[in-house]
């Protein structure tokens, strides 16, 4: 099964810069997940004033270039894991944030998880 | 969800992730495989006590390796002391079990890459059967129960359970060293593993679609064990070459069954459903193969002629003289019957059906082809491509009398009908 995992937080300076330690960190939990034979694909994502949204509404395209303050929380990046489980996406996605608790303090923000269609069955609980 | 629920999925999960470090850990400190598995389970049972109350550790690795630990020292202190009127034997019985107790105490979390290496290695000794050694692998390494593993091979759990308990006893009797072999012998045992975890893609390619949902698990894996191997020893070419052939061949999986759930033949497949991460994932596998010098080894061979059909974005673009090339270089090295005629296939499709033909049939004389349901196959597709139609339905009729398959049978019966078909219109028209 492949799930996307995607934290978002509030965007700005508003934690101040990531630090260092923090990028490290991810990049070993990386690692490990590769080790672990788990890992497909993780990046960060640059600021949302580097982006831009295309929206389909009132039956009409529109493109509007970000940033996007309206936004409380943006997608700073993602990761994808084939794994067995939901419960085990969950768990290295509570890893992720450990990494955030222990180098970021104050750093607040979520995970959302979701799986990826068509990747195989649910297998039947042990 | 409820509460309960959610903790026996957190731990499941966390035990998937941390099961064979700590085997592999407890491995190295106990030097017994069967006595780190029974350890691991012990802190596994304390984690299912402890953590619905007191909420996961941070570090779940680290507390299970210490509970694991701490038990284990707890084990050999209890210990009853041996028949006292053997005092000698009995102190230095003290004695081992002390300095087992001390090896235990200060043993350090070596690099968990290495234990699990080793525990790899070990789980595919030569003393033991290959499908001792797939057991134990699976269920050490793997960290799949017994009733997984029965329903994966279609063998009965007891079965099962009783080889593992064997092959863990045969280790243990012949005091097999818990460490990665040097020199020759590591080169056997490598090949050994690689053996084993692509015996277990095997087991779960060969099976089609909506049979038990355990069997593609078994590809899952199976990549899985290979791309943590490429993790540990990433400097083994041919290691690179098996998870490239595997990434390569499971990007076929969805395309692989009709609608019905019949075959589909590569050519005939939908390219659009094959997944192109895991191509791209078994491509860079491949070229590290090939940067470590190991374009000619077995697996990395087979992975380039499926990276061929990889590139492809139609049958038409396939590069067959390439895969010719690579065929020849497959069977200079593992000269097999199967091989030559996968080669004759792709003679034929890169030179034309008469020298595909002329490679067919200088096999013929191959006794180990004899019930090689797919030499007569190919055959007949040969001489309905010369529109010799009457022998390619003799030729088909053969293969499908041969094939023990249900389906390849109808499918090759259907074939013969054709070419008896059109056997009959060329004699009509020609009349």
């Amino acid at each position: 099964m492949r799930f996307m995992t995607m934290v978002k937080s509030a965007e700005g300076m508003k934690f101040g810069p990531p630090p260092m330690a923090l990028f490290e960190a991810i990049g070993k939990l990386g690692a490990d997940a590769s080790k672990a034979g788990v890992f497909v694909e993780m990046g960060g994502l640059l600021p949302s004033d580097a982006g831009a949204r295309v929206t389909l509404r009132n039956d009409t395209i529109n493109v509007i270039d970000g940033p996007f303050t309206e936004a409380k929380e943006v997608i700073g990046g993602y990761a994808v894991y084939e794994v067995t489980s939901k419960a085990e996406a969950i768990e290295w996605s509570k890893r992720f944030l450990e990494l955030h608790r222990r180098h970021w303090p104050g750093w607040e923000g979520e995970v959302e998880l979701r799986q990826i269609m068509g990747q195989g069955e649910m297998p039947p609980a042990r | 969800m409820p509460a309960a629920d959610n903790i026996q999925r957190t731990i499941d999960a966390v035990w998937r992730i941390e099961s064979p470090k700590l085997i592999g850990a407890l491995a190295r400190m106990v030097r017994d495989v069967g006595l780190a598995e029974e350890l691991a389970q012990d802190a596994l049972l304390a984690a299912l006590e402890t953590w619905p109350a007191q909420g996961v550790p941070e570090n779940p690795g680290a507390w299970l390796l210490t509970t694991a630990r701490r038990r284990a020292i707890d084990r050999l202190r209890r210990r009853p002391l041996l028949d006292r009127s053997h005092a000698e034997i009995g102190r230095s019985m003290d004695e081992e079990r002390e300095a087992a107790v001390e090896a235990l105490e200060s043993a350090i979390d070596d690099d968990i890459g290495d234990d699990l290496l080793r525990l790899m290695f070990v789980a595919c000794h030569p003393l033991l059967s290959a499908e001792a050694r797939t057991a134990l692998t699976l269920r050490l390494v793997a960290g799949l129960t017994t009733a997984e593993i029965a329903r994966a091979f279609l063998t009965p759990e007891p079965t099962i359970a009783q080889r593992i308990v064997r092959a863990k006893r045969t280790l243990a009797d012949a005091r097999v060293p818990f460490e990665v072999p040097r020199g020759a012998e590591r080169a056997e045992r490598l090949a050994s593993v690689l053996e084993v975890i692509y015996l277990v893609f095997n087991e779960g390619y060969s099976a089609t679609a909506g049979s038990d949902w355990m069997r593609p698990q078994l590809c899952e894996e199976a990549l899985r064990l290979g791309r943590i191997l490429a993790g540990l020893a990433p400097a083994e070419p041919e290691v690179h070459g098996l998870v490239a052939l595997m990434e390569i061949q499971a990007s076929r999986a969805k395309a692989r069954t009709g609608p019905g759930g019949e075959p589909v033949l590569l050519l005939d497949q939908n390219r659009a459903r094959w997944d192109q991460i895991l191509i791209r994932r078994g491509l860079a596998a491949l070229a590290k193969a090939e940067s470590l010098g190991g374009a000619g080894g077995f697996y990395a061979l087979q992975a380039a002629i499926a990276a061929c059909h990889a590139r492809a974005r139609t049958a038409g673009e396939t590069d067959w003289p390439r895969i010719v090339a690579l065929y020849d270089r497959l069977f200079a090295l593992a000269p097999s019957p199967v091989v030559a005629v996968n080669r004759a296939v792709a003679v034929g499709m890169a030179e034309g059906p008469e020298a595909g033909l002329a490679a067919v049939d200088a096999l013929r004389g191959e006794p180990a082809l004899g019930g090689y349901h797919l030499l007569p196959g190919v055959r007949g597709d040969m001489l309905a491509r010369l529109g010799r139609y009457a022998e390619a339905a003799v030729e088909f009729e053969r293969a499908a009398g041969l094939t023990r398959n249900a389906r390849e049978r109808t499918l090759l019966s259907d074939r013969a009908a054709r070419s008896r078909a059109q056997a009959g219109d060329s004699v009509a028209l020609n009349r």
